[in-house]
């Protein structure tokens, strides 16, 4: 395997000298005993001096690391762990099985360990950073990551297995041309999209008492205490400047600043800044309009709340893409690969979108659905399959290029949420 | 081994979890709380105390709201709790375990999910709401999730039984001679718990005041589920500081004066109410 680089050196090990008397002298005396105890305090200086190490120095050596060869010397196993996100994959009524992982067994004899333990990026980062950084495996052959800071992280650390693209060749054949080569990792060299989605606007007509067409909406006084924003500030952010007409893909900190102003502006109105509940607010009535993702609604809807509707504004809509990736250190990467390489078919993306009801990364699925599936509100979704006209409107989020990016990004955008 | 040495001895596995679980990782956040850097390069520890100083002056109106939400569910939850413990102590006969029991019964429920149950109930159109609204009583308007309020309340419910357990144990423990000698004297109901019921359970009140008091103020769930806009506190700040902004020395920091603050709270109750009178009754 790939060498990782030595933790810095433990400075100050001369230890105190509280410690070392308290650990060489009697302990049976009662003084003894308590200048062991002050030992134990003097621990701190110790600690400190090890530091915390930063991740930025392990990436530029697995970037040199010659990763065909490393390929070429793994063996199969028959054994496959896929962390994903809850709800995100096809499910029997019984909640227990997947069709399209029970297939995969069937076909290749992988067993699939499903994980659902992914709620967000963020935490999820934080949990396998540490491991990843200390040389370990996270158990995980295959996570499902956003694009964002945490993914961009995850390729600048050298902490993604690079793709063995040839044994990837429905990927090639079958995979929409809007997931090829994403700016965020060109010539998906490290990951392959699982599904898309838009960040649009979500709304009851019956409350709002008329239809929605543009973000202005989310800033009508008239629906005050009933707007439903995100507290994820990368979409919190977009949004606003999306309103103001700058593309986020490409805006500067002084367009953040400009963003920050308007969504204070609005925050009187604000009813509540969202995480995934935001669609219960929605579907109880809580909040009229709302920022929204593609399937949430569309999941509403088949829940039987049927009055919500998405709707793409004309400033236009956020587009974001989950990624399968292979951590480093992974106990199966050819199973992953082979489970990569299975998903992109008509049949498995139609039955995993049939289910999900998010944007599928292979057009294909769409017939699949229609003519062998037989469900023809999924294949006639925009939502699920979009046309030309939803692709022109979509937007790509802002690549934060360092550590002191992101923060200036935070430092804009949170005080909105958290004051 | 002399024997004079045995009690160290037997002491040993707790000094060594005190060390592990509490010593080890309260130094860890002390000396981050004092470190520069970002995690791509590492963070340094150069001893700078410019992370205490941004940590009170960005987040100041957390603080104060948390130590207010604190204080206001504490008083709440000790008002509902101080009947219900009375009640079960001196009325429960022999059904008292039972009672206690129901009184808990709901609490085995995940914490999450309880909480969850709230934001159902108190639905703009919900279960109350809802039908108050359509009797016509309240205007179509009114809410009270996502106000300070439901944040509030949510920490009082939370915390009912950590404050009804320490005072029933408290009241249970009461000399009923002592009441009765009481009534003998000629104090009235009134009088009785005022002067002699109430005095002798003040170490279930204090107990419990500092056990749901704590716990409240660093709390982080019940605002993000029943919160709204500025019902944000210091918790969920030191969460984003930590998992979102990866902000380790500015998370330690918040984490290190939050528990000096609370530590100063703590010595000025236990100084005002404190020890002394406890000792004094008990």
């Amino acid at each position: 395997m790939n060498e990782h680089p030595k933790p810095p050196p433990v400075q100050g090990l001369d230890i105190d000298q509280a410690l070392h008397r308290g650990l060489t002298e009697s302990r049976s005396s009662r003084r003894g005993f308590l200048k062991a105890s002050a030992g134990v305090v003097g621990l701190a200086p110790l600690l400190a001096a090890c530091g915390v190490a930063g991740t930025a120095a392990s990436g530029k050596q697995n970037k040199q690391f010659d990763w065909t060869a490393w390929w070429h010397r793994q063996k199969p196993t028959n054994q496959l762990v896929f962390a994903n996100w809850p709800y995100y994959i096809d499910t029997t009524a019984s909640g227990k099985n997947h069709p399209s992982l029970e297939l995969f067994t069937k076909q290749t004899g992988i067993n699939v360990n499903y994980k659902e333990v992914i709620q967000n990026n963020a935490p999820f980062y934080a949990q396998i950073a540490p491991v990843l950084q200390a040389g370990q495996s996270t158990g995980y052959d295959i996570i499902v990551i956003t694009n964002g800071w945490q993914l961009t992280q995850l390729l600048e650390n050298g902490w993604i297995v690079p793709l063995w693209t040839e044994k990837l060749p429905n990927f090639q054949k079958y995979a929409s041309p809007s997931v090829k080569s994403p700016s965020y990792d060109p010539n998906s060299k490290y990951s392959v999209v699982w599904q898309s989605g838009f960040t649009g606007i979500g709304y009851n007509p019956k409350l709002t008492g008329r239809e929605i067409t543009s973000i202005n909406d989310l800033w009508d006084p008239k629906f005050k205490g009933h707007v439903g924003m995100m507290s994820d500030n990368t979409e919190l952010g977009s949004v606003a400047l999306l309103k103001l007409g700058i593309d986020p893909a490409t805006s500067t900190p002084a367009d953040w600043d400009k963003a920050a102003n308007i969504l204070n502006q609005q925050r009187p109105n604000v009813r509540q800044y969202y995480d995934q509940s935001y669609i219960t607010a929605l579907q109880d009535g809580d909040t009229w309009i709302s920022q929204a993702w593609s399937g949430d609604i569309y999941q509403a809807n088949l829940k039987g709340y049927k009055d919500l509707k998405f709707v793409i504004p004309e400033q236009g809509v956020m587009y974001w893409h989950d990624n399968m990736m292979i951590p480093l250190h992974a106990p199966n990467p050819l199973s992953a690969l082979e489970w990569m390489n299975f998903y992109y078919t008509p049949k498995v993306a139609g039955m995993v979108a049939d289910w999900v009801n998010y944007i599928s990364p292979v057009p294909a699925a769409q017939q699949y659905i229609a003519d062998v599936i037989k469900d023809p509100t999924v294949a006639n979704s925009p939502l699920v399959f979009p046309t030309q006209s939803e692709y022109s409107k979509a937007h790509d989020y802002y690549t934060f290029k360092n550590y002191n990016d992101y923060t200036h990004w935070n430092n804009t955008f949170n005080p909105i949420i958290q004051s | 081994m002399r024997r004079a040495a045995v009690p160290y001895v037997l002491n040993l596995p707790s000094w060594i979890f005190l060390a592990v679980f509490f010593v080890i990782p309260l130094a860890s956040v002390l000396a981050l709380s004092v470190a520069t850097g970002n995690p791509e390069v590492g963070y340094q520890y150069t001893g700078h105390v410019h992370e205490f100083v941004s940590a009170i002056s960005t987040y100041q109106t957390q603080l104060i709201r948390s130590f207010w939400y604190g204080i206001a569910s504490t008083v709440i939850t000790l008002a509902i709790s101080y009947p219900v413990a009375y009640w079960i102590a001196f009325y429960g006969g022999r059904n008292k375990s039972t009672y206690l029991f129901l009184m808990l019964l709901p609490f085995f429920v995940s914490f999450i999910i309880r909480t969850l149950a709230w934001e159902f109930i108190l639905a703009d159109q919900g279960l109350v709401l809802g039908h108050l609204k359509s009797w016509g009583m309240l205007p179509q308007s009114f809410h009270i999730l996502s106000t300070s309020w439901a944040v509030i309340w949510g920490l009082t419910y939370n915390s009912l039984p950590y404050y009804v357990l320490p005072l029933y144990v408290a009241i249970e423990r009461i000399d009923r001679r002592v009441v009765r000698a009481a009534n003998d004297l000629y104090a009235d109901t009134r009088r009785t718990f005022l002067r002699v019921i109430l005095p002798l359970s003040a170490p279930g009140i204090f107990a419990g005041f500092l056990l749901v008091f704590v716990t409240n103020v660093g709390d982080y769930v019940n605002q993000q589920v029943l919160g709204g806009t500025g019902t944000y506190m210091i918790g969920s700040v030191i969460q984003d500081s930590f998992f979102t902004n990866q902000d380790y020395p500015m998370a330690s920091a918040l984490s290190s004066v939050l528990m000096l603050l609370l530590l100063v709270a703590i010595y000025l109750y236990a100084r005002t109410f404190g020890t002394d009178t406890i000792q004094e009754y008990s």
